[in-house]
């Protein structure tokens, strides 16, 4: 008899748990409602950016810090150019992977996000630009001489990112007895590089570039400067966007203008690097059609 | 179907899976070992051992796996600069399977703890009766059954372990989510494809396991 009433007495004590635990969540249901709806409210038509945030010199972003980098500087342009102001930008973040899907999804209306123009994303997406010519490079310690080019890599060791082929092709089109290490993002690359571990870093020279003109890694290293591959950057939109030719147009003018130079020259100081002249004024530089 | 025709001609799927089988195999072998140790410590009459086992299975078992793989990685590889092989492939390779054998020795252990709790008190005593001592005891009496008894749980880690091996790609370890990644990078075309090749082939590779769990946990329990 007694066990009886213990067990009522655990019931009836569980079921007030599972009320009170019930009631608090409603009310927090209720505040977050209200708080999203007034993140809404902005003054005027906001254009939606997607960057990368985690590449120093051209999309990148601590916290909620004005994002700052080449791609970052082109985007504000080219924005201002299609009549938005700067205050008018909501960025967003686009990690490789995610940005076939963000353009369809439309969550962002346009990407400036080292996005090579290729036929297999142009399946999915359009892109106008490109805005930029990058090549396939190597980044080495300041006092290597030994390091010219990818040919010179055969028995050394090399740090790239997964996920990307730049790395792979190396091996197999330059130096076969090169040493891989494949990691989450190039920040962990470049700590190898400065420990010893690796012998270099390998993507776009832009990008290289960018690592190495952050203040805690100034000075440090040096882009080799023999690019050999060409990767093309333009700028993505929804596919059959109306927006090409504005872009286009935009991205013509600021190169006339000469604040594309301005802005790549800020955001590389300090690494001695220039952008290859024969792949930037070259055909590979052609601003796409944008009839499709 | 030409997308899956494409992807397998043009990327090293199978290779990738099996890495991941791979990783599985060594990492299996490595944590059952050092779980079953651990253990054994836990369930020991010496109180510094329980508590070395009971510290192991609390802090490893709350640390993410992504965590033990990087710190591997970035600061024994990176920092300490301890190499296991001058063949990349071949360091990273036993980077991934030690981290994986660490973080799953946990739930091995804690397994085998419950897989003893399923044996009857007596059978210790009785152990204890006839003379043997508590390793003795624990080889011959209470372990044997114990892990009979937890087949069902060891099965559940050993499919998780087998999930878990994408974690290896942070450790720069050739296999199928790494391979995933990249082949979305570069064939976004074909994106459905390619998520459809990668979860039907853990589906290949875990379902088994699965089965295989339930009908050996059938088969060996121990009738009492």
């Amino acid at each position: 008899m007694r066990k009886k009433y213990i067990s009522v007495a655990a019931l009836a004590a569980s079921a007030a748990l599972a009320l009170s635990a019930c009631s608090p969540s409603s009310t927090d249901g209720g505040g977050g409602g209200e708080t999203g709806g007034g993140e809404t409210q902005g003054g005027g038509e906001t254009v939606r950016i997607g960057i990368k945030f985690d590449q120093p010199g051209l999309g990148f972003r601590e916290g909620s810090g004005d994002p700052t980098g080449f791609d970052v500087d082109v985007a504000k342009y080219v924005a201002g150019e299609l009549g938005y102001a700067e205050g008018d930008i909501e960025w967003i973040q686009t990690p490789s992977a995610n940005r076939e899907n963000a353009l369809e999804g439309g969550e962002v209306d346009m990407i400036f996000a080292t996005y090579s123009i290729t036929d297999e994303r142009a399946e999915r997406v359009g892109f106008a630009g490109p805005y930029f010519v990058a090549g396939q490079d190597l980044l080495v310690r300041q006092d290597d001489t030994e390091i010219t080019g990818p040919e010179a890599l055969n028995g050394k060791n090399l740090c790239s990112v997964t996920g990307s082929t730049s790395a792979q092709r190396i091996k197999d089109e330059y130096a076969e007895g090169v040493n891989l290490v494949e990691q989450g993002g190039y920040a962990e690359c470049v700590t190898y590089l400065e420990s010893g571990q690796v012998d270099a870093v390998t993507t776009d020279d832009i990008i290289l570039a960018g690592l190495a003109a952050t203040p805690e890694n100034a000075g440090k290293f040096k882009v080799v400067g023999n690019a050999f591959t060409t990767e093309r950057y333009g700028v993505g939109i929804p596919k059959g966007s109306d927006q090409c030719q504005a872009i286009n147009d935009a991205i013509t003018k600021m190169k006339d203008e000469g604040a594309w130079e301005e802005a790549l020259t800020a955001n590389t100081e300090g690494t001695g690097y220039t952008p290859d002249e024969t792949l930037n004024n070259g055909p590979d530089a052609e601003l796409v059609s944008c009839e499709a | 179907m030409n997308g899956f025709l494409e992807l397998f001609a043009e990327y090293d799927i199978i290779g990738a899976f099996w890495m991941n089988i791979r990783l599985t195999i060594l990492a299996a072998i490595g944590s059952f070992a050092l779980g079953t140790v651990l253990a054994v410590f836990r369930i020991s009459p010496v109180g510094s051992l329980r508590a070395i086992g009971t510290s192991y299975v609390n802090v490893v078992r709350n640390t993410p796996l992504t965590i033990i793989m990087v710190l591997g990685v970035l600061a024994v590889w990176g920092q300490l600069k301890i190499t296991f092989s001058s063949d990349f492939e071949l360091n990273f390779f036993v980077y991934a399977v030690i981290a994986l054998s660490i973080y799953h020795a946990a739930f091995v252990c804690e397994a085998i703890r419950s897989g003893v709790n399923t044996v009857p008190q007596g059978q210790a005593e009785a152990a204890r009766a006839i003379g043997l001592s508590f390793l003795p005891a624990a080889r011959v009496v209470v372990l044997p059954q114990a892990l009979r008894g937890a087949i069902t749980p060891l099965g559940n880690t050993l499919i998780a372990l087998t999930k878990n091996t994408t974690v290896a790609a942070a450790a720069s370890v050739a296999e199928a989510s790494g391979l995933m990644k990249t082949m979305i990078e570069f064939n976004p075309n074909l994106m459905v494809s390619i998520f459809l090749t990668i979860a039907i082939g853990f589906c290949i590779i875990v379902i088994p396991m699965g089965l295989l769990t339930t009908w050996l946990s059938d088969k060996l329990a121990v009738a009492r």
